[in-house]
C-alpha cells in the first residue's frame, strides 16, 4: 500500500465533517449502487517504489535488444542519436515537464518561446515560412497534411509513394474511414516512385518521401509538377536530419512538409513519444492543425509569447475545427529545440553527414559480400535496403545472438504485395548514425558475411 | 473547517527570478560557436556530392543557434524559470487533473533497458516490452471495466477519433450505416472535432437545470440514423449523470454505442467502471488520471478499451501473450488498422503502469477518493464567496460560477483567474464549460494538502473581496508575473510565428 496523498486520517475525518458526511463512501452516495463496484478493483494491492522497480527490471532484462546490450544498425524513421547529457538535464526540467499546455501565458512564457524557437527551427530545416508547434508523430503528421489537402482542394483523392514509410501510409488508411479519403500508393521500382502509373490528375495532395523508407533519395521535380498539373497540395514527408544537408521540402516547391522529429534529442524510446513535425506554404496557415506560438506583447509593452489563430482550434470551433489535436508533443519540441540549440548549424552538418558516410562504407562493404545486393541502384543517404539470400528476420535473429541489431526487416513493416518492393521477405533495411564506429562497421560486415553463407 | 499551519502552494508569483524577458536562441546566437561533441568513429570521410549527388545537397547550411553549452544551459533555465508547474505549485486547472507526477515513475522510464529500445526490433528481443504492455492493457481492461484495448492513440483526441472508427467498423459489420452521433452541449471541444474527422454528423443534445443530459431530449434525438452517443462521467460540470442506465438502456435500444470519454476518469476509478454503466468503448487520458507528466501539452497517452463485441476490431498489432507464455505481436481479426506509427507512446504507457503497480487497485479507490474529497471540500469552503454553479455534490472538480461578482463589481471570472496568479496559485480553467455563465472550473486533485485548499480558498476570498473596491486593480492583473496580460488580438493579427518573421534587426 503506497500512494501520494498528503491527507492524515485526522485531516480526512476533519474534512468529511466540514461536508456533513461520515465516511469517504459517502462522498459517491449519489451514484446509483446498480452501477457502483462492489469489492473494489480487481488488481493486486499497491506495492512500494522498490518493490516495482524490481518489476520493471525484470521488465528491462527481457528487452535483448536494449541500447546497453546491442549495437543498432535499425532505423526505419527511428533512429539512435547522441542525446547528450546537457540536452537530457534541460529537457528534464520540471518546470518543462510538468507544465500543462500554456492557456495562461502570463505564467508560460518559458513553454511558449521554447515553442517559438522550435517552430523557427523547423521552419527552416523545412525551408517552409510556419510550422505548429508539433503532431503526435510522423505518421499522424501525415495523416494531418492530407486533411489539410482535402480542405484546401475540396477533393478526396490522395496519391501517395509507397516510398513513404508503411506504418504511415496504414495509419493513413486507418483514418481515411472517417473522412472517406481514396488513399492511391503508388509503386516503386528500383527504389524511385513511378509517379505515371496511376491517375494524379484529380489529386487532393501528392505525397513523396524524401528520402524514402528505402533510403533513396529521389529527385522531387516530376511529383511537384504533378501536384501544380492537378492543383493539389505537395506534400514532402522528409528525414529532418536529412534536412540539414540535402535540398528542404520548400527547396523542391512543397506546400507542406512532414515528418519525424525523433532524432533531434528523443530516445529511441520503443516508437514513443515521438514528434510530428508540420510545416507549410502562408497559404494553408489558416487550415494548420493543432497550436501555433506568435509573438505579440504584453500590457506592458514587454515581448511575450502566446498561443495563436485559435479560432482553428477544436474547443473554439468545435465540429468545424481544422483538427481535434488537443494534446500534442510539446515536451519533445522543447527537447528538439534544445537537441538543435547543442548541435548548432555546424553540428547539424556533421551528424547528417557522418551518417552519410557510415551508411556508405557500410553499403560498399556488405554488397560485395556474396549473396547480398542492394535494393535500389539509386542515390541514398543514411539508410539502405539490402536483399539477402535468406529471409531478414533469420538474419537478424543470427546476428542479434552477436549484439548486433541488424537492421529491420522490411517485411516486419509492410506485408507481401506492399507496391514498395516486388519480394519483401528477404530484404533488410539497414541504418547508420554518427554513433557508429569503423570498428563497429567491419564487425557488422563479418557477421553478416557469416549470416549469409 | 480550521486549517493550521503554514499555507502551502503559493508559487505563481516568483519575485526576481523569471522576470527578465529573455532573448531568443537566435538572439544569442554567435556563428562559430559549438557545443556538439560527436564520437570519434574512424569512417572515413566523403564529399556528400560524391555521395548522394549534386543535384539533392543544400547550397547553404541551414543556420540553427550557435551557442555555447554554457549558454545553451542559462537560456532554457532562464526560460524554465518563466513557466508555472505542478513541481512549483497548486495547479487546480479544470478538466486537465493536474496532479502531482511521481519522481519515482520518470526514473522507470529513464531506463535504458526500456526508453533504448528500437520499436522495429522482433518480439522476440523485446519480450519485456510486449509483456509490460500486455500487463498494462489488462490493469486498464480492470480499471474500465472492458475486454480489450489498444496502447496505441498518443493523446486523449487520437483516443476519440480511434473510439469513433471503431464505431463506424462495428455499424458497418453489421451492414448498418449510421450518420450521426451524439454528444451533449458540456461536452469537450475535441468530441464535436472529432466526430467530424470519424465521417459522422454531431447531434447536440441539452443539459437540463441540473446539469445532466436531458433524458426527454436524448430521447427525441435517438434514431436508426444515431451511430453512438460520446458522454463524459462525471459530466463537464463535475457531476455524475445519475440517470446513466437510463440513458445506456436508451442508446442500446436503438442500435447505438456509448463511447466514454476518460477526461474525468480520476473522479470514478474503483467507485463505478464505464464497462458496468454501460459504455461500449472507452478512452483514457494517462497524463491526468495515471499522473504522467504533461510536459508542457504532451505527450500524452488515450488508450481505448472495449466491450467484448468491439474487441476485434482494435487498432494492431498489439502486444499479445501467447500459448507457450511468450508475446508476440498479433492483429485483432477485423482490426481497423494503425493509428500509431509504432506502439503508442511507449514511455508515458511505462509511467502509468509504475503508477498503478505503486497504487494497486485499494491506492487507486483511494486516489478517486480523496480527489473528490478535496474538490467538495473547496466548493463548499467557497459557498459564500464564489457560488457553485449547481447547488449539490460534486465529483472531482467544482464549476463555480462568478455571475453575481461580475453584476456586482464588474469582475469577471476571468480577472478573477488571472488575479490568483499574482496570488501564487495557477488558474482554474475558465470560461468552459460553455453552459456556465462567467464559469470557473477548478480541480484541485487529491495531491493537494488541506493547508494548501485552505490558501487557495483565502486567496480567492481576498480576490472578492477587493473586488467592490479595486475591480480596475483586477481587470488588469496579473502585476507580479513574469509578464501581465498578453496581447492576444495582436498576436493574431499580425502573425509573427517564427523568428524570420519578426525579421529582428
Amino acid at each position: 500500500m503506497a500512494d501520494y496523498l498528503p491527507h492524515t486520517d485526522e485531516e480526512v475525518r476533519d474534512m468529511l465533517d466540514f461536508l456533513g458526511l461520515n465516511s469517504l463512501e459517502h462522498l459517491f452516495a449519489h451514484i446509483p449502487s446498480a452501477v457502483r463496484l462492489s469489492g473494489g478493483l480487481d488488481i493486486e494491492a499497491g506495492l512500494s517504489e522498490p518493490d516495482v522497480a524490481a518489476i520493471f527490471a525484470g521488465y528491462g532484462a527481457a528487452n535483448i535488444a536494449r541500447a546497453t546490450a546491442m549495437t543498432c544498425f535499425a532505423g526505419a524513421g527511428a533512429y539512435d542519436h547522441e542525446v547528450p547529457a546537457v540536452v537530457k538535464a534541460l529537457g528534464s526540467r520540471s518546470e518543462f515537464v510538468t507544465a500543462y499546455t500554456p492557456y495562461q501565458p502570463e505564467v508560460a512564457q518559458g513553454v511558449l518561446q521554447a515553442i517559438f524557437e522550435y517552430q523557427t527551427l523547423v521552419s527552416r530545416l523545412s525551408g517552409l515560412p510556419i510550422a505548429n508547434a508539433s503532431l503526435y508523430d510522423g505518421a499522424t503528421a501525415l495523416v494531418e497534411a492530407l486533411n489539410m489537402a482535402g480542405g484546401a482542394t475540396k477533393r478526396s483523392r490522395m496519391i501517395i509513394s509507397s516510398g513513404v514509410h508503411p506504418h504511415w501510409r496504414a495509419v493513413a488508411r486507418t483514418f481515411a474511414a472517417g473522412t472517406g479519403h481514396e488513399i492511391v500508393e503508388v509503386p516503386l521500382r528500383d527504389g524511385l516512385t513511378q509517379w505515371h502509373s496511376v491517375d494524379t490528375s484529380d489529386a487532393a495532395a501528392i505525397v513523396a518521401a524524401y528520402p524514402n523508407y528505402l533510403g533513396v533519395v529521389e529527385d522531387l521535380s516530376e511529383a511537384r509538377a504533378l501536384a501544380s498539373a492537378a492543383g493539389g497540395l505537395f506534400v514532402v514527408a522528409g528525414d529532418p536530419v536529412a534536412a540539414g544537408v540535402l535540398k528542404s521540402a520548400g527547396d523542391w516547391g512543397a506546400d507542406v512538409f512532414v515528418g519525424e522529429g525523433q532524432p533531434f534529442g528523443t530516445p529511441l524510446a520503443f516508437g514513443g513519444p515521438y514528434l510530428g513535425l508540420f510545416a507549410c506554404t502562408m497559404d494553408q496557415v489558416r487550415r494548420l492543425p493543432g497550436r501555433i506560438v506568435g509573438e505579440t506583447i504584453d500590457s506592458n509593452g514587454r515581448r511575450s509569447f502566446v498561443t495563436t489563430l485559435r479560432a482553428r482550434e477544436q474547443d473554439i470551433r468545435r465540429e468545424k475545427a481544422t483538427s481535434n489535436v488537443c494534446t500534442n508533443q510539446t515536451l519533445m519540441a522543447v527537447t528538439a529545440a534544445i537537441q538543435l540549440g547543442w548541435l548548432g548549424t555546424s553540428g547539424l552538418r556533421d551528424v547528417a553527414t557522418r551518417c552519410a558516410e557510415g551508411a556508405h562504407y557500410l553499403f560498399d562493404a556488405t554488397t560485395a559480400i556474396e549473396g547480398v545486393e542492394a535494393v535500389s541502384s539509386q542515390p541514398f543517404l543514411r539508410e539502405f535496403a539490402l536483399r539477402l539470400t535468406r529471409p531478414a528476420a533469420d538474419v537478424i535473429a543470427d546476428m542479434a545472438a552477436s549484439g548486433v541489431l541488424a537492421g529491420v526487416a522490411a517485411s516486419a513493416l509492410a506485408h507481401g504485395g506492399d507496391p514498395s518492393l516486388d519480394e519483401i521477405e528477404n530484404v533488410l533495411i539497414i541504418a547508420v548514425t554518427e554513433k557508429r564506429t569503423k570498428v563497429e562497421l567491419d564487425a557488422y560486415v563479418e557477421l553478416l558475411r557469416k549470416a549469409v553463407a | 473547517m480550521a486549517i493550521t499551519g503554514l499555507p502551502g502552494g503559493r508559487a505563481a508569483s516568483i519575485p526576481l527570478m523569471g522576470h527578465e524577458t529573455e532573448p531568443t536562441m537566435f538572439e544569442l546566437s554567435v556563428a562559430g560557436r559549438s557545443a556538439a561533441q560527436l564520437r570519434t568513429t574512424g569512417v572515413p570521410t566523403r564529399s556528400l556530392a560524391e555521395m548522394v549527388g549534386a543535384t539533392h545537397v543544400k547550397d547553404h547550411a541551414v543556420e540553427m543557434a550557435d551557442l555555447s553549452e554554457r549558454d545553451l544551459v542559462g537560456h532554457f533555465t532562464r526560460l524554465s524559470h518563466r513557466q508555472f508547474s505542478v513541481d512549483l505549485g497548486a495547479y487546480p486547472l479544470g478538466s486537465c487533473t493536474m496532479k502531482y507526477n511521481p519522481k519515482f515513475c520518470d526514473a522507470v522510464a529513464a531506463d535504458v533497458a526500456l526508453n533504448g529500445v528500437h520499436p522495429g526490433a522482433p518480439a522476440a528481443l523485446t519480450q519485456g516490452w510486449l509483456a509490460l504492455l500486455a500487463d498494462l492493457e489488462e490493469k486498464l481492461c480492470a480499471i474500465t471495466g472492458m475486454t480489450a484495448a489498444t496502447l496505441q492513440p498518443a493523446a486523449g483526441a487520437a483516443g476519440e477519433l480511434t473510439g469513433l472508427l471503431l464505431m463506424r467498423a462495428y455499424h458497418a459489420s453489421r451492414g448498418e450505416n449510421r450518420g450521426r452521433v451524439i454528444i451533449p452541449d458540456s461536452a469537450h471541444g475535441t468530441n464535436p472535432a472529432s466526430v467530424t474527422l470519424g465521417g459522422y454528423e454531431v447531434t447536440t443534445v441539452p443539459s437540463n437545470e441540473r446539469g445532466l443530459v436531458d433524458l426527454e431530449a436524448l430521447r427525441g434525438a435517438l434514431g436508426p440514423d444515431v451511430a453512438g452517443i460520446m458522454l463524459t462521467n462525471p459530466n463537464t460540470v463535475g457531476l455524475f449523470e445519475e440517470e446513466i442506465s437510463e440513458i445506456a438502456a436508451a442508446v442500446h435500444d436503438a442500435g447505438g454505442l456509448l463511447y466514454y470519454d476518460g477526461a474525468n476518469l480520476n473522479a470514478i476509478v474503483g467507485v463505478v467502471r464505464p464497462g458496468d454503466m454501460g459504455f461500449d468503448i472507452v478512452h483514457m487520458n494517462l497524463h491526468k488520471t495515471f499522473a504522467t507528466p504533461h510536459g508542457g501539452g504532451g505527450p500524452g497517452a488515450g488508450p481505448v478499451a472495449v466491450s467484448a463485441r468491439l474487441a476485434e476490431f482494435l487498432p494492431g498489432p498489439k502486444a499479445t501473450r501467447m500459448a507457450d507464455g511468450t508475446f508476440d505481436w498479433v492483429a485483432p481479426a477485423r482490426s481497423i488498422g494503425r493509428v500509431h506509427g509504432w506502439h503508442g507512446n511507449a514511455m508515458v504507457l511505462a509511467r502509468a503502469l509504475a503508477y498503478i503497480d505503486v497504487h494497486g487497485g485499494d491506492g487507486l479507490t483511494r486516489v478517486a477518493q480523496h480527489a473528490v474529497l478535496n474538490a467538495n471540500w473547496l466548493r463548499q469552503r467557497l459557498a459564500g464567496t464564489l457560488p457553485a454553479a449547481y447547488d449539490r455534490p460534486c465529483m472531482h472538480e467544482a464549476v463555480l460560477t462568478a455571475t453575481s461578482l461580475k453584476a456586482e463589481t464588474g469582475v469577471r471570472g476571468l480577472d478573477v483567474a488571472k488575479a490568483l496568479l499574482d496570488e501564487g496559485f495557477h488558474s482554474p480553467t475558465v470560461y468552459f464549460p460553455l453552459i456556465v455563465d462567467e464559469a470557473l472550473m477548478f480541480e484541485p486533485t487529491e495531491t493537494e494538502s488541506p493547508q494548501t485548499l485552505e490558501a487557495l480558498a483565502q486567496a480567492i476570498e481576498s480576490i472578492v473581496a477587493r473586488a467592490a473596491t479595486e475591480a480596475d486593480v483586477l481587470h488588469h492583473a496579473p502585476h507580479h508575473t513574469p509578464v501581465s496580460r498578453v496581447d492576444e488580438a495582436r498576436a493574431a493579427r499580425h502573425l509573427i510565428a517564427t523568428e524570420d518573421a519578426a525579421a529582428r534587426g
